[in-house]
């Protein structure tokens, strides 16, 4: 393995006393440029954002377009707060997702205990009807959904984006299968001989070790919710209850988009879960991606 | 005495009904909110309804589905969505596939820099960063535009603009050819990440002896890329590709906000979410919009059922 390593490695393409190797300089510019090119398209819109959320429209519009800071960040703020409750929109969205959060962890990590624990009657059929259910596309639920809302009066109301999502059978898939990967029997047999409760169990000794689980499954509903555009669209009416990408949308319908307080509005929506996610890039991509692997 | 036995005997009967605490909260929602709704939509897609609770729901048969299926809106949302799905998701693969094996490679530094840059839109808003392509591939003084016009004055782009009959600036949201590519190209830009990091991933579980053997017999780079790491890497291919042909063909936010809600010049951008989103919340023809839904439902059956065909058919080999 060392061997092999280091006979892929950068010196070895300048070895002492021989020519230089051109063929493998250029192999490895091939493969070293597009991913560098790649990278640079990736960063360029976050920058191009933050460079518009600091210029005026007319400057938005010119020839050649903005490249570096201007001086209009203020007024722009300005004009995002006299249009929009901007701030009120970002609170709404980060209370739909902690709860989201949060009511997806709490159901799903009950349910999926119980499913990777016990043994019941009826426990494959219900299993198995669920399961059937996350091959089912979000887009087939729509319709229902926004006539069920409005028959609870739910309109206008947070509650409607968070609480259904809530009993998420993708969760409770995953869950169950973190738990009984990580969780032995004879751990939770020997916690009853003790005499501790069932309850007691789930509490104390599973969801302390399914932690990894829990935060893989927070992160990916806590994103999604973020994220939901078409059913807050549906929903939500009021200025006052937006979320972040329904009022940023609100902003696309009038007569002259001021893209410059769009991208002020969007720099908040994008750049504190990038500062998050950059402190925390590693443990982050682990999380997101265990689902996925499992899946 | 008596009172232990009494106690023994709450503790078992909870014992054995402890399960269905556990799963009962959960259900309660999903049969609510989960089962309920798949049922609610079929039943609604066989009736007339304009979606106004006091007026009364019409049975008519399969008239919503006869409907849809003779709308010309129908199918070219249907074509639209079908064409953006594919041309959105053959990027996206097979530049996570490059990247992913390039990233993977001894001599490759700064893979934690890598991963994390290609995976950062993945968390940003799609609305927001829907605006922002909508700025960049602005007409005439996106920076797009800018880009292409600069580079035009280049000799050897002049030739391929000229071959490619571009002739910029271009009206990349304006123009009924452009606006599916546009669209393409945010997406993307948002999941080659995404696809990277899933198939280094998949990339990291393959044994390294495979690859000493390889070399021991003097493979290629690009042989060891197609004898070795795609075979290992099929089953992550089929869930990633299943996950962005699901993805695609429900396709509604970056439209939605980049060419706006009727699709935009010739409506070349309207795909099938939107025509549902139109047809429910806009029109009222809340029959319709579940008999379209139940359609995409099908059509998403048939192509993850295609697309994991196509990934499998190979696999008895190895």
């Amino acid at each position: 393995m060392n061997k092999h390593q280091s006979q892929l490695r950068l010196p070895s393409v300048i070895r002492p006393g021989k020519q230089i190797n051109y063929k493998k300089i250029g192999i490895k510019l091939c493969l070293y440029l597009p991913l560098l090119f790649w990278t640079v398209v990736t960063l360029y819109p976050f920058w191009y954002m933050m460079v518009l959320s600091t210029r005026s429209l007319s400057e938005i519009f010119a020839f050649p377009p903005p490249m570096w800071f201007g001086r209009a960040l203020a007024d722009n703020y300005r004009i995002l707060l006299e249009r929009l409750p901007f701030w009120r929109n970002v609170w709404n969205s980060v209370y739909i997702a902690v709860m989201a959060t949060v009511t997806t962890l709490f159901f799903c990590s009950l349910g999926g205990y119980g499913f990777a624990v016990y043994e019941f009657k009826g426990k494959k059929v219900l299993f198995n009807i669920m399961l059937a259910t996350i091959m089912i596309p979000a887009l087939l639920g729509i319709i229902p959904f926004f006539i069920m809302m409005r028959f609870f009066g739910w309109i206008n109301t947070p509650r409607a984006l968070y609480l259904p999502g809530a009993a998420s059978a993708y969760g409770i898939y995953l869950l169950r299968q973190y738990i009984t990967g990580a969780v032995p029997l004879a751990l939770v047999d020997a916690a009853r001989i003790d005499g501790c409760s069932e309850f007691g169990i789930y509490c104390r000794i599973v969801l302390p070790i399914i932690k990894p689980g829990l935060a893989a499954l927070g992160i990916i509903t806590f994103l999604g919710s973020w994220d939901n555009f078409m059913s807050a669209l549906v929903i939500l009416r009021d200025k006052i209850t937006y979320t972040i990408p329904v009022a940023l949308r609100s902003f696309q319908g009038q007569a002259q988009t001021d893209y410059g307080a769009i991208m002020v509005g969007a720099s908040i929506a994008v750049l504190p879960l990038i500062t998050v996610f950059l402190f925390m890039s590693r443990q982050l991509i682990a999380g997101l991606t265990y689902g996925a692997i499992k899946g | 005495m008596a009172e232990l036995t009494i106690g023994k005997k709450v503790n078992r009967f909870f014992r054995r009904k402890a399960p269905y605490f556990f799963i009962s909260p959960f259900f309660a929602f999903f049969l609510v909110f989960g089962a309920f709704p798949i049922f609610f939509a079929l039943y609604l897609s066989f009736h007339d309804w304009n979606g106004i609770a006091t007026s009364p729901m019409v049975f008519i048969g399969g008239e919503n589905y006869w409907y849809t299926l003779t709308d010309p809106l129908f199918w070219q949302a249907l074509k639209n969505t079908i064409v953006l799905t594919i041309q959105s998701s053959i990027p996206q693969h097979v530049l996570g596939l490059f990247f992913a094996f390039v990233i993977n490679l001894g001599f490759v530094k700064y893979k934690n820099f890598f991963k994390t840059t290609l995976f950062l839109p993945y968390i940003t808003s799609t609305v927001a960063v829907s605006m922002i392509f909508a700025i960049l591939f602005g007409y005439p003084y996106g920076f797009l535009n800018y880009l292409f016009v600069s580079l035009q004055k280049l000799p050897l782009f002049q030739t391929i603009f000229n071959w490619l009959r571009l002739d910029p600036p271009l009206k990349w949201l304006g123009s009924a050819s452009l606006i599916i590519p546009s669209i393409s190209t945010q997406i993307v830009w948002r999941w080659t990440g995404w696809n990277t990091i899933l198939y280094l991933a998949g990339l990291q579980t393959i044994p390294p002896e495979l690859y000493e053997a390889a070399r021991v017999d003097g493979a290629k780079w690009y042989q060891v890329f197609f004898k070795i790491t795609l075979p290992s890497l099929r089953p992550v291919l089929q869930f990633a590709v299943t996950m962005s042909v699901i993805g695609g063909l429900q396709i509604f936010n970056e439209p939605f906000i980049m060419v706006g809600k009727n699709g935009g010049t010739g409506r070349a951008g309207y795909t099938l979410a939107m025509y549902l989103y139109q047809t429910g919340f806009e029109w009222g023809y809340f029959g319709s919009a579940a008999a379209i839904s139940y359609l995409v439902f099908v059509l998403i059956f048939i192509f993850s059922f295609i697309s994991r065909r196509l990934l499998r058919s190979e696999e008895g080999v190895s």
